[in-house]
């Protein structure tokens, strides 16, 4: 079946199956490779993205129930690399194996597009969803305090 | 729709990975031009000086790290080695991964060994090369070479006289590679020790390819395997369903395992989940359950087999004031790889391509050419960067079916796994239950005895034998028992001393309780009687160790409704000792903050290093309050994140880590921060709450 979906504000169709999940159109489909496999039930937040601006987990949109709506993954937070949360996880070094980090940059920037000054125990509760195996969890955690006081 | 993302454009955008996508050039005042305009890495004209280094006319030097990239940072750590020697500004290097060459030795990520076993030969690599254009500099200007130094990239004669290392590129070249060119001082180092950020930092945040599960070619097509539970075997399958599944190609039985080829991931996916499959010979003793009594069984016995003995324990045992016997029990751990296993392989009758994650890159050609009974000189392995290893990848189970579907479907073929095919047949750290008893004579350690019991103990080596204690008890054994099963099991992160140090540390912690000591006084005394005795460990390295985080976390003197727990290993050849703080937060023990203190001789990257360490404590804490994994009739009893917890960011608390000062020769860090930060967490709780334990995970 065909369906038309806005992703990081361009128009795709694309032609799949009723009930395929969004992560896989993303990555088969669109080769956005950037939005991350991980459990494929919600679980660790690998492959988190935006839609309609909340942080949502692709593996669990099926592409039916997208259709229409402002779909923001990794490759379209910014157009250089250079939104706040990207500069953040840049300049604290975040990433060990980096896997995960698109999910938890989605979690991070749709946190801070809902409440722009998260008190520390904000953050790591927002950031609770996301599971990083290397446990780079410390450098996640100031880099979203960081990304905070940059966009203030 | 975009049809560019083919082979080439995977690799281009890898290649490009390693220096951001486009590099603007040129940090001389003469490039002042050209510093301004960016150029792609794959315009460039690059000239081979070895197997490591290759230099653009415009001064960009590309330097290839060998080894394979898990996350542990050699992708980073490994070129610095080389452009600290070449003596070249860290912005002009790009750094690309290398594939399997026979150019290389050991390209293996296993053990913490790339860096301590690659740090010569690194070195010599840039050396040679900066001599080179040393020697080409001295050519024409008709000077000895001996005359002219080099420094970022410049070579300078007494005179004054300046050229940059790219004007005598093709004359370098000419030249051949020297042996034993000088090396710098430590103390001449102007890279090494400093924080450099991860090379794959800019594809990283913006999500570019860089994984195996993103490697993609045309005409390739996806696989999804099923594989029967530990010990069973493929009695039927009924493959109707699945092959009516939109995208399904093919469904193609092999040993007992079925293999469904696909269109697309999700193809593939959904097809094996269609498959009807009646598993035969369940095995009813491959249970948790069962495994305990037989480990109970085993440590109960006297005679296990013999690894490593010193003195005369039964007689000190006689002898003793005291003893103390204490066991300490571990669960089956699943990898849990973020990056779930996965691997491209196009098997045709002229050659195989094998391209994905894999820490043994040279192993996996070698079975897969034996499997498919092929010459290995007709396989290529490519590596891509790793959402994880933590030892998973050391097997080559999943390469192997990889080229087996791609030889049977007659197609290039991704395979991929779900994550429950990933943790329930997996290749676990082995279940284990370490009894340690003690005997205590006027005050004094007399006598140690470590017995094993583990769950298909797998290569191990010599194993347990030589850990602390050892040489520091003048009667000391270990020994060992392992029950045989069918469940699969593995190196996994820190093997061995992932729960060897746990037992240890917990156990010397009781006894500094019974002795009236304190925990840090006795450590450093037990390791007193070490030095001058063979041991793997110096002692006096594991001492200093100690004093510093012993300085650093205020032990002893910590504010009150703190509660401190000490801990110190030496494992994978690096030296690490460690602090928890511990509260009572609303009636709840809470660890709020570890201090480590690290001796890895000479640090490489200090942003790398500290991140191992941070994530190395915080990993092992995780695993050791909730990982836990039960067989039942071989049967994973957890298949994904929904019954299987790892630590999570609400329990993260905060890490200093500190280096020992060293001009020792450097040692790894992907293991060693993780063996004593479970004890110094149960340690610390002991103290906070009384309760002491003994087996993981700590909470179930």
């Amino acid at each position: 079946m065909k369906f038309d979906l806005k992703i990081n504000k361009k128009n795709y169709s694309v032609d799949v199956e009723d009930g395929t999940p969004l992560l896989w159109v993303l990555r088969d489909e669109l080769e956005l490779v950037g939005t991350k496999f991980g459990c494929g039930i919600g679980e660790c937040g690998a492959c988190t993205v935006h839609i309609d601006g909340k942080a949502e987990r692709s593996c669990q949109q099926m592409v039916e129930l997208v259709e229409g709506k402002e779909i923001t993954t990794i490759e379209g937070l910014s157009e250089n690399g250079d939104h706040p949360v990207q500069e953040a996880w840049e300049t604290i070094d975040v990433p060990q194996c980096g896997y995960c980090q698109s999910g938890q940059m989605m979690t991070a920037s749709a946190l801070l597009m809902k409440n722009p000054s998260p008190s520390n125990q904000e953050i790591r509760m927002a950031m609770n969803g996301n599971i990083c195996r290397c446990a780079s969890y410390n450098r996640i955690e100031k880099a979203v305090a960081l990304a905070a006081e940059k966009i203030k | 729709m975009s049809n560019t993302f083919n082979r080439r454009n995977f690799l281009k955008l890898s290649l490009l990975a390693g220096g951001g996508m486009l590099i603007g050039i040129g940090c001389n005042e003469s490039d002042e031009q050209t510093a301004k305009m960016p150029v792609s890495i794959e315009d460039l004209d690059f000239t081979s000086f070895n197997a490591y280094i290759e230099m653009a006319t415009n001064g960009m030097v590309k330097i290839y790290s060998p080894n394979p990239e898990i996350g542990q940072g050699v992708k980073t750590a490994m070129p610095m080695i080389v452009a600290e020697e070449l003596d070249i500004p860290w912005e002009k290097v790009h750094v690309a991964q290398a594939p399997l060459s026979n150019d290389f030795n050991r390209q293996v990520a296993g053990g913490s060994q790339s860096i301590r076993k690659s740090f010569p030969g690194l070195r010599n690599a840039g050396a040679a090369v900066k001599l080179m254009f040393l020697t080409a500099a001295a050519k024409k200007w008709g000077v000895e070479v001996e005359s002219l130094k080099a420094s970022q990239g410049v070579i300078s004669s007494n005179d004054g006289k300046k050229i940059n290392y790219e004007e005598v590129i093709t004359e370098a070249a000419k030249l051949p590679i020297p042996e034993n060119a000088p090396l710098k001082k430590v103390e001449d180092f102007t890279l090494i020790g400093k924080a450099i950020n991860n090379v794959d930092i800019k594809p990283i945040i913006t999500g570019k390819p860089l994984y195996g599960v993103d490697y993609k070619e045309k005409g390739m097509k996806y696989a999804a395997v099923a594989r029967p539970p530990f010990g069973a075997s493929l009695k039927s399958v009924d493959d109707t369903e699945a092959k009516a599944v939109k995208g399904v190609e093919q469904v193609i039985q092999f040993k007992n395992k079925v293999a469904v080829i696909a269109t697309s991931t999700w193809a593939a996916f959904k097809g094996k989940s269609k498959l009807n499959i009646e598993w035969g010979n369940l095995q009813d003793d491959e249970n948790t359950d069962l495994f305990d009594q037989q480990m109970n069984q085993l440590l109960r016995k006297n005679k296990l087999e013999e690894k490593v003995k010193s003195g005369n324990v039964a007689k000190a045992r006689n002898e003793a004031d005291q003893i103390i016997e204490k066991t300490y029990e571990a669960p089956f751990l699943p990898h849990s790889t973020m990056e779930p296993m996965n691997f491209f392989a196009d098997v045709t009758d002229q050659k195989i391509r094998l391209v994905g994650p894999t820490q043994v890159p040279r192993s996996s050609a070698n079975v897969v050419a034996k499997l498919l009974d092929r010459n290995v000189e007709d396989v290529t392995v490519e590596m891509t960067r790793m959402g994880g290893g933590f030892g998973r990848r050391l097997s080559t189970d999943f390469v192997e079916d990889a080229a087996m579907v791609s030889h049977l479907a007659k197609a290039p073929i991704k395979l991929m796994y779900t994550r429950e095919d990933d943790m329930a047949i997996g290749q676990y750290r082995p279940k284990v239950k370490y009894k340690i008893t003690a005997s205590v004579k006027n005050g004094q350690l007399t006598s140690y005895e470590l017995k094993e019991a583990i769950v298909n103990n797998r290569g191990m080596g010599k194993g347990i034998a030589r850990f602390f204690p050892f040489g520091a008890v003048d009667h000391y054994s270990a020994t060992s028992a392992s029950v045989p099963a069918d469940v699969t099991t593995l190196w996994w992160r820190a093997p061995i001393t992932n729960f060897l140090g746990f037992a240890t540390e917990c156990f010397m912690d009781e006894l500094a309780i019974i002795l009236q000591k304190d925990p840090i006084d006795l450590r450093l005394e037990l390791l007193e009687k070490a030095k001058g005795k063979k041991t793997p460990y110096n002692a006096e390295r594991m001492q200093k160790t100690i004093q510093l985080v012993k300085e650093k976390s205020n032990w002893g003197k910590a504010e009150k409704g703190i509660y401190q727990g000490f801990s110190c290993y030496y494992s994978h050849n690096s030296y690490v000792a460690e602090v928890c703080d511990m509260e009572i937060i609303d009636g709840k023990p809470v660890a709020k903050r570890f201090y480590a203190s690290v001796d890895c001789g000479i640090v490489i990257n200090r942003s790398g290093a500290k991140n191992q360490i941070e994530g190395a404590i915080l990993d092992g804490i995780g695993h050791a309050m909730y990982g836990n994994m039960e067989l039942k009739d071989g049967i994973a009893q957890s298949q994904n994140y929904d019954k299987y917890k790892l630590i999570r960011m609400m329990d993260t608390l905060v890490i200093e880590t500190y280096f020992v000062d060293s001009n020792e020769a450097p040692t790894g860090l992907g293991e060693p921060g993780m063996p004593p930060s479970g004890a110094a967490y149960a340690n610390a709780y002991m103290k906070a709450t009384g309760k002491r334990m003994l087996k993981q995970p700590f909470f179930g």
